[in-house]
């Protein structure tokens, strides 16, 4: 009787993917925005992402061990967050944003609700609006060794010419990892690729925000407006990397094109008619805390459910 | 007056407004922007508080019950008023700070709460005493969460420059955001410190929320651990079980006796 049959459970089958792979792959996808934005800034910009990725791992690893928890900075989810987090800071500022950044990031806004899964909103721009509503000099202050003066939108917001080529590929002052198109759509393309995250967010959010410009924008139809608003600021940067986040956008299809609307309409509210030129964080952010609703809202039929009876 | 120190201690530890009631939570989120602030809100309210409980108490048996909360609302207005025209004239700088909130007083529902719950149904003494502890409650949870967002957010307390020069402002906690962070923060510290002391045995009369491990007189039906497991029992066939039949025996007279008990309790340890 030692032959004894081995029963279990489905799934028999399993994919080898696990948190830690797919966040190393995002991980990946973030390297040539974050390799462009240190050419672009210098050392400038290679101190705040070793900053703040060293602090929210740490902050993980701290927490976990002080509430004796199981330690989960090899998911790497905490790399993911604090990159995000340092890409979505200018180059100029001092160490400490990206520490005092990182830590309300992964302290605050993901360990406090329950880790990784638990977390309402996207902690990257939890701890970017955290410092961007603290700090508000310092965090809105692009000017740094390699460029001085405000960013390209800014520039198009009060009305001066901007120079679209530079912003698509790169070379005008912003945050660090937001200004180079190229290299963030290079990063979208291997998520795409990898089957990491699908079009229906990005998709659905760039196009509403491109029919709200077009409405509201003031400009019409005009393509050099139009690109500049798209190679411009976090809007890339936020669509593809941020708003895709699996744990804080809706889990079903429709209520993802929902979320991709709303985060559309909100940046374009908030670039067009908001007093700054930029409004991708908070309008995620905003789009984060209506997720539960959205889910609510868009809740699949279940097969042999509701429709009509014979 | 056991009876006066018992209400003062349970207004300001047992059952305080803003970290274990969490009422008043419109006040204590809007004004505590800095310590003088949260310090004369909570001053102002207190003195409201206490003579309302006074007068509300006194006037318990001819108060019809139907309309007893306009009749309340009376009261409290009209000690809100002379309160109000009092800091105009002679406080003038906190009549500005604080603004609408001072009106607004009359809608406090720790008030409300004291006069509905304790005031209407105690005799006068002891209701004063009640709105004393409460208002001291609130004006130190107050004064804690403003001195706590002055100090991260203007690097000040009382309007005294204590951080170091180069100390950068969070000036987060000055705005709304940073009173809801403060507010939980701090509250999680004073649940902290009391289930750390239930833990050693001492304060089991302090925990009012939360799971106190306490299953025998726990009313969670939900929880799971309502039969009492292994474990806890042989921890607390000792001493305690004389102390949670009395927790059982009625609400009324509860924490008289816990009070007492915990005397007895002292006894035996220094006997």
């Amino acid at each position: 009787m030692s032959d004894l049959m081995k029963v279990s459970s489905n799934p028999h089958v399993r994919s080898k993917t696990d948190t830690s792979s797919i966040m190393l792959t995002v991980v990946i996808a973030l390297l040539p925005a974050a390799g462009f934005g240190i050419y672009n800034f210098g050392l400038d910009a290679l101190i705040p992402i070793l900053v703040t990725v060293a602090s929210t791992v740490l902050t993980e690893f701290l927490f976990e061990k002080i509430c004796r928890r199981k330690v989960t900075i090899g998911d790497y989810s905490a790399v993911v967050t604090g990159l995000l987090l340092a890409l979505n800071l200018p180059a100029s500022v001092p160490w400490w944003i990206g520490v005092v950044g990182g830590v309300f990031a992964i302290l605050v806004v993901k360990m406090l609700f329950g880790g990784l899964g638990q977390n309402f909103m996207n902690p990257a721009l939890g701890g970017r609006c955290f410092l961007l509503i603290s700090f508000t000099s310092i965090m809105t202050n692009f000017d740094c060794d390699a460029y001085a003066g405000a960013t390209p939108l800014a520039n198009l917001k009060s009305g001066e010419a901007v120079n679209i080529l530079d912003m698509v590929i790169g070379r005008t002052s912003g945050t660090i990892g937001e200004t180079s198109m190229i290299a963030i759509v290079i990063g979208a393309c291997i998520l795409i690729l990898m089957g990491i995250i699908d079009l229906r967010i990005p998709g659905s959010y760039i196009v509403s925000f491109v029919i709200f410009l077009c409405i509201f924008g003031g400009h019409g139809l005009d393509w050099a407006y139009l690109s500049a608003h798209l190679a411009g600021g976090g809007l890339m940067l936020g669509a593809f990397f941020m708003a895709t986040d699996y744990v804080t956008r809706p889990i079903t299809k429709n209520g993802q094109y929902v979320f991709g609307i709303l985060l559309g309409i909100l940046t374009g509210i908030f670039r067009v008619f908001g007093p700054s030129s930029e409004g991708v964080s908070y309008a995620i952010i905003i789009g984060n805390l209506l997720v539960p609703l959205i889910e609510k809202v868009t809740l699949p039929t279940a097969f042999g459910k509701g429709g009509a009876r014979a | 007056m056991n009876s006066a120190k018992e209400r003062l201690v349970n207004g300001i530890l047992k059952e305080n407004p803003t970290f274990v009631l969490m009422l008043g939570m419109c006040p204590t989120l809007a004004v505590t922007t800095s310590a003088v602030n949260g310090l004369g809100m909570g001053l102002t309210t207190m003195v409201v508080l206490a003579l309302s409980n006074v007068f509300i108490s006194l006037l318990r048996n001819i108060i019809p019950d139907k309309v007893r909360i306009p009749a309340f609302i009376v009261i409290i207005a009209s000690f809100v008023t002379v309160v109000e025209l009092l800091l105009q004239g002679y406080i003038p700088f906190l009549y500005d700070a604080l603004g609408i909130y001072i009106p607004l007083i009359v809608v406090n529902c720790i008030i409300l709460g004291r006069a509905e719950a304790y005031a209407y149904k105690n005799p006068v003494l002891p209701a004063l005493f009640d709105g004393i502890g409460m208002g001291l409650g609130f004006s130190v949870a107050l004064t804690c969460i403003g001195a706590v967002r002055e100090l991260l957010g203007a690097g000040e307390i009382f309007g005294i420059h204590v951080m170091p020069e180069s100390f950068v402002p969070v000036s987060i906690f000055i705005m709304a955001p940073g009173a809801f962070f403060v507010l939980a923060l701090l509250t999680a510290i004073q649940n902290k410190v009391k289930i750390a002391g239930e833990k050693k045995g001492k304060d089991m009369s302090k925990i009012q929320s939360g799971c106190g491990h306490d299953c025998l007189s726990c009313s969670d039906t939900g929880c799971a651990q309502r039969l009492y497991d292994d474990k806890k029992g042989q921890e607390a066939e000792g001493a305690p079980v004389k102390e949670t039949e009395k927790k059982a025996a009625g609400s009324e007279e509860t924490e008289e006796k816990i009070t007492e008990s915990k005397e007895q309790k002292e006894e035996n340890k220094n006997g």
